[in-house]
């Protein structure tokens, strides 16, 4: 077992562990914040996928601008409300909890059923790609060939992209506006 | 290196995670973090698999893509959860199920 694969199993670790947190954690707040560690762990997963400028762009995207947007969504709804609904969780936190715990856990059962069938460090296209060479080495320089892929091959769906990040910021803002009679 | 069926598992694990918030929790500010639990599980997927294709980076581009329209979609659904939160006090989705006026 070498380093790569230690800091790896460690990465998952701490993203599982985090994530579980989230999961079971009753107060809210407590729960926003442990969402940074997870999702920093995520940023962690995806430099060791190789994949250096995602991973940036997940700390830029996600840990500055998602959750400080839902910590201000969670301060703008009233304290006393999420107060009052975690109370009222406590009273019936076997039924639902325990469906939910059924659901997900049959849904895992099926996901790893497929992941271990489906053995995918031997899928055709995978060892085609490792026969021509066509795989991301730990030493090459992956971002700019990505830019030039965004300016070329993949300009349609960066433009609608785009367009689509505009309107929904600006339905967003809309939304969010205090209602004023014309 | 780290075989792509770790990857697939750990991500299988959090997609997992993320469906049990979004069907338990009764605050739809949680849902809305099981939501992006489980799209930070596929966006995991596509970067993993983006390792074998160098010349394109399809899998890359798209994870970039998909974290685009995860910002989207938070933006929209916060602002929805604001105004739900101003018209019934409440945002428990258990609770808001009138779609007239009060």
């Amino acid at each position: 077992m070498n380093l790569v694969q230690m800091l790896f199993y460690v990465m998952a670790f701490i993203t599982l562990a985090s994530a579980i947190f989230v999961a079971v954690s009753k107060t809210l707040v407590r729960s926003i914040f442990m969402f940074f560690i997870t999702l920093f762990a995520f940023a962690g997963l995806y430099v060791l996928a190789l994949a250096d400028f995602v991973a940036i762009t997940q700390i830029v995207i996600y840990v500055g601008g998602i959750l400080v947007l839902i910590l201000f969504a969670f301060m703008l709804s009233g304290r006393e409300t999420l107060d009052a609904l975690q109370k009222q969780k406590n009273q019936f936190i076997s039924a639902n909890k325990v469906a939910a715990l059924f659901l997900a856990a049959i849904f895992f059962i099926v996901l790893l059923n497929m992941v271990l069938k489906v053995d995918a460090d031997h899928l055709p296209w995978i060892t085609n790609a490792i026969k021509t060479n066509n795989v991301i080495t730990p030493t090459s320089i992956t971002t700019d060939n990505i830019g030039i892929n965004l300016m070329t091959r993949y300009l349609l769906p960066f433009e609608a992209i785009s367009i689509l990040l505009m309107m929904a910021l600006v339905g967003a803002a809309h939304l969010s506006r205090k209602e004023q009679t014309l | 290196m780290i075989s792509l069926t770790d990857f697939l598992v750990v991500s299988a694990a959090l997609f997992c995670i993320g469906l049990f918030m979004v069907v338990s929790k009764s605050n739809a500010i949680q849902i809305l973090i099981g939501i992006e639990l489980m799209l930070n599980a596929a966006i995991l997927n596509l970067v993993a698999f983006g390792k074998y294709d160098r010349l394109n980076n399809g899998g890359q581009l798209f994870a970039l893509f998909a974290i685009v329209l995860a910002a989207a979609t938070t933006a929209v659904a916060l602002a929805i959860i604001l105004n739900v939160y101003r018209r019934y006090k409440t945002i428990d989705p258990n609770k808001v199920d009138k779609l007239r006026d009060e």
